[in-house]
C-alpha cells in the first residue's frame, strides 16, 4: 500500500449522449497520501468534480462508463454497487459540497442532521448526542444548543458550510473531497473556513482532495497541484514549484490571467477561446494549444505521449509544447 | 477631472412591521447616511460582504430602489426620486450590468432583440461614446445597424443577433449584457459582481474589454464586487462598506497600501495570495487581525441594537477617509 490512502490508476470516465459515449476523462493518475491536501485545478469543464463523483460512485450507472482503478487504502472502488459504495461514502470518505444549502436536508434539524451521519452507518452507536454536539464544536461553532436545535434556513453560509464539514467529519473518514468548499462565501469566511479544513486535516492527519478554480485558494492550502484540462491532468506538482515554476502553457496561462498580481495599467492574460465540447476532445494531442493562436498547426496537431513527462522530483508536465512556449508578447 | 455623480448622505431603510396593526417597530438600515462622488471616466469601488448594502447602493443609483433620505446628484442635477430621474432623462445616462447574466437577460427574446430593447425606448444615438446628448433616431434600420455595430464592439459575431441567451457560455452572455448596457450611450455602468460567476479565463476577457470601453468612451463605472483582487486591478476609487456603512474610503493605494480600520485590515488579509513560501506568516497574521477584530470592537463600532454601526467617517488625508472613534468621544 506504500502509505497511499487514493490512488487513482488509468481512470478513464465517459458519459453517454445521445446513445453515444464521450470522454469527459481520459487516463488520470492521481494518489493522495494520509496527511496530503491534493488540489484539482481547471476551468468549469475540466473534469475536475467528473473526477470527485467517481470517487465517491456518484454517477448515474447507466448513462456512465467508469474505466481503471481506483483503490482506497487498497480497496478496489470502481465496479461496486451502491450497497457497497455505502460501506465507504460518509465512512471512510466524507465530501463537502459547494452549495451547502442544496445539500443539507431544509426540513431537519441540523444536530439530527449530524446524528443521522453516524447512526446511518452504525446504528447501535451509542451517546450520539454528545458525539454530536462535540462535532458542531469542533468545526468553531460556539452556540452548539442553540444551532443543534437550528434549521439551515437559519444559519449563514459560511455555518452550513461548517455544518455540511461537521457531517463530513461525522465518522472520521480518512479521506476528505472538498468541490470548491468556499465558492459561495465571503472573503473573510472563506479564509475562516479554509483554516478550519487545514487545522482538522492536521489534527485527524485526513487526505484531502480539493477541487476548485480558485489559484488563490489552492496556494493557501494544497500540497501537491494537478492541473486539469479537458479530462486529463496536464502539470502537476508541488504546490511551490507549479507556482514558481509553472511549466505547461495552461498553468501559465492561467496565472497570467488572475488579476491580483497585475498592475492595473496592464492587460490581462484573457485565454482565448473555450474548452473544448466533450466529442471535440481529441487526447492524443495538447487540447490547450488550440487556444494558444499563435502556434503553428504542426505544433498544434502533434501527437504526444499519453503518459505525464516527468521533469523533476514530483514535477510532471504533458507533451512538449511547454519547453519553447513563450507567450506573444514577451518574444 | 470632473464630478459625474454625488451622493449625498444616502440611507435606504426598510421598515419592519410588527403587531396587529402592521405598524413600524423598527428599521433595518441598509444603506445608512453615505455620501461619495463618482468622477467622470474613473472606476469607483464598493467592496463588502453580502448584506453590507453594496448592493443597495447600486440599485438606488440605477432608481430600482427608492432612497429613505439624501440626495443623489447626477452632474449637479436631483435625480433622486423617479419623477426627477424622468425630467433629465437619466436612465439613459446610467445602465446596469449585474452578477447573473443568466436571469438578467430575457430567454425567449434574441440577442438581436434584447440589445434593441433600450435603443427603441431612448432612440439610436449618432455616435457610440458615453454621454451623447445630440438627436436620437427611432429608424428601424439605424436600430438593426447599431446592434450590430455593439455586438463588434463586445467581440460577438453578427448572427448572434437570430441566437437565444441559452446559446453562449457565460462570459459571452456577460458581454451581451454589457452590450446592452452601452446601447443608449450611458455616462455611468454599475456592474454589479460582474465577473464572480465566470472563470477566471473568461473574467480577464470581460475585464480587459471592461477597460477598453472606459478607454475608449470615458465611461465612468461603480464596480461592485467583493474580491478584492478584481478591486483592485479595475478601480480608481474604493469603499469598503460595512453594515450599511463606510468604514474606510480613499483611492485604491490608500487602501491596500495604508489600510487603517481594522474591518479593512480584515479584509485584506483574507486575500488569498499566490506566494506560497508566506502561507504561514499570513495564516498567523489573519488569526491576529480577526482575534483584534474581536476585541477590539469598540474603538472601531458603536452599538446599535445589535448592529455594530461603524463611526463617522474622519479624513486622514485629503483623500483618504476612515470611520474611527472621534478623540475623547
Amino acid at each position: 500500500m506504500d502509505g497511499k490512502l487514493l490512488e487513482a490508476k488509468d481512470v478513464s470516465v465517459e458519459f453517454k449522449i445521445d446513445g453515444q459515449y464521450q470522454t469527459a476523462i481520459y487516463k488520470l493518475d492521481i494518489s493522495i497520501k494520509r496527511g496530503e491536501v491534493v488540489a484539482l485545478v481547471g476551468e468549469s469543464g475540466s473534469g475536475k468534480s467528473t473526477f470527485a463523483m467517481s470517487v465517491m460512485g456518484l454517477h448515474n450507472a447507466d448513462q456512465t462508463r467508469v474505466t481503471g482503478s481506483i483503490k482506497l487504502n487498497g480497496d478496489e472502488l470502481i465496479g461496486l454497487t451502491e450497497r457497497q459504495f455505502d460501506t465507504y461514502r460518509g465512512v471512510s470518505v466524507g465530501m463537502i459540497f459547494q452549495d451547502p444549502l442544496s445539500s443539507l436536508n431544509p426540513l431537519m434539524k441540523i444536530g439530527d442532521q449530524i446524528a443521522e451521519a453516524i447512526t446511518i452507518h452504525d446504528k447501535q452507536s451509542k451517546q450520539v448526542s454528545q458525539r454530536v454536539q462535540k462535532l458542531i464544536s469542533d468545526v468553531g461553532i460556539v452556540d452548539v444548543q442553540r444551532v443543534s436545535q437550528q434549521y439551515p434556513h437559519e444559519l449563514s453560509g459560511g455555518m452550513r458550510q461548517r455544518v455540511m464539514i461537521a457531517i463530513a467529519l461525522a465518522n472520521e473518514p480518512d479521506l476528505i473531497i472538498a468541490d470548491e468548499p468556499t465558492t459561495a462565501l465571503d472573503a473573510t469566511i472563506q479564509a475562516q473556513i479554509l483554516d478550519l479544513i487545514k487545522e482538522i486535516q492536521v489534527k485527524k492527519n485526513a487526505g484531502i482532495l480539493l477541487i476548485t478554480h480558485d489559484l488563490g485558494v489552492v496556494a493557501e492550502m494544497a500540497d501537491t497541484v494537478a492541473v486539469m484540462y479537458a479530462g486529463q491532468i496536464v502539470e502537476q506538482a508541488r504546490v511551490d514549484d507549479l507556482f514558481n515554476q509553472p511549466k505547461h502553457p495552461y498553468t501559465r496561462s492561467l496565472l497570467r490571467a488572475d488579476p491580483s498580481e497585475v498592475n492595473s495599467g496592464d492587460e490581462l492574460y484573457a485565454i482565448p477561446g473555450t474548452v473544448p465540447a466533450l466529442k471535440d476532445m481529441d487526447h492524443s494531442k495538447d487540447l490547450f494549444l488550440k487556444r494558444v493562436p499563435w502556434l503553428d498547426i504542426a505544433e498544434v496537431e502533434a501527437q504526444i505521449d499519453e503518459k505525464l513527462q516527468k521533469i523533476s522530483d514530483q514535477h510532471y508536465v504533458r507533451g512538449d509544447a511547454w519547453k519553447n512556449f513563450e507567450f506573444l508578447e514577451d518574444r | 477631472m470632473s464630478e459625474l455623480v454625488r451622493i449625498e448622505n444616502l440611507k435606504v431603510y426598510y421598515p419592519v412591521r410588527t403587531g396587529f396593526f402592521n405598524r413600524v417597530t423598527d428599521n433595518i438600515k441598509a444603506v445608512d447616511n453615505i455620501s461619495f462622488t463618482i468622477e467622470a471616466g474613473q472606476t469607483y469601488g464598493l467592496v463588502g460582504e453580502s448584506g453590507s448594502g453594496k448592493t443597495t447602493i447600486g440599485k438606488s443609483l440605477v432608481g430600482l430602489e427608492e432612497p429613505t433620505s439624501g440626495k443623489i446628484l447626477f452632474e449637479g442635477h436631483e435625480v433622486t426620486t423617479t419623477k426627477q430621474k424622468n425630467a433629465i432623462n437619466y436612465n439613459k445616462d446610467v445602465q446596469m450590468v449585474f452578477q447573473d447574466s443568466q436571469s438578467s437577460l430575457n430567454p425567449r427574446k434574441t440577442i438581436g432583440e434584447i440589445i434593441a430593447e433600450p435603443l427603441k425606448s431612448f432612440g439610436v444615438p449618432n455616435v457610440i461614446g458615453a454621454g451623447y446628448d445630440g438627436a436620437r433616431s427611432f429608424d428601424q434600420t439605424k436600430i438593426t445597424d447599431r446592434v450590430l455595430a455593439l455586438l463588434k464592439i463586445v467581440g460577438l459575431p453578427a448572427q448572434t443577433v437570430a441566437q437565444y441567451p441559452f446559446q453562449f457560455s457565460g462570459g459571452q452572455r456577460q458581454r451581451i449584457g454589457v452590450a446592452r448596457a452601452l446601447a443608449t450611450n450611458p455616462r455611468l455602468i454599475v456592474a454589479d459582481e460582474p465577473v464572480s460567476a465566470l472563470d477566471l479565463s473568461v473574467q480577464a476577457q470581460v475585464l480587459n474589454f471592461m477597460k477598453k470601453i472606459q478607454r475608449e468612451y470615458g465611461i465612468s463605472f461603480l464596480f461592485i464586487s467583493h474580491d478584492l483582487g478584481v478591486v483592485k486591478y479595475m478601480t480608481n476609487n474604493i469603499a469598503i462598506m460595512h453594515n450599511g456603512r463606510f468604514v474606510e474610503m480613499g483611492t485604491t493605494n490608500d487602501i491596500f497600501k495604508d489600510a487603517r480600520h481594522i474591518y479593512t485590515k480584515r479584509l485584506l488579509s483574507a486575500i488569498p495570495s499566490l506566494d506560497v513560501s508566506k502561507r504561514e506568516e499570513k495564516r498567523t497574521y489573519r488569526k491576529q487581525i480577526e482575534a483584534e477584530f474581536i476585541q477590539n470592537k469598540d474603538a472601531y463600532y458603536e452599538h446599535d441594537g445589535l448592529i455594530d454601526r461603524a463611526y463617522d467617517l474622519e479624513s486622514i488625508t485629503k483623500t483618504h477617509f476612515v470611520a474611527l472613534k472621534k478623540e475623547g468621544a
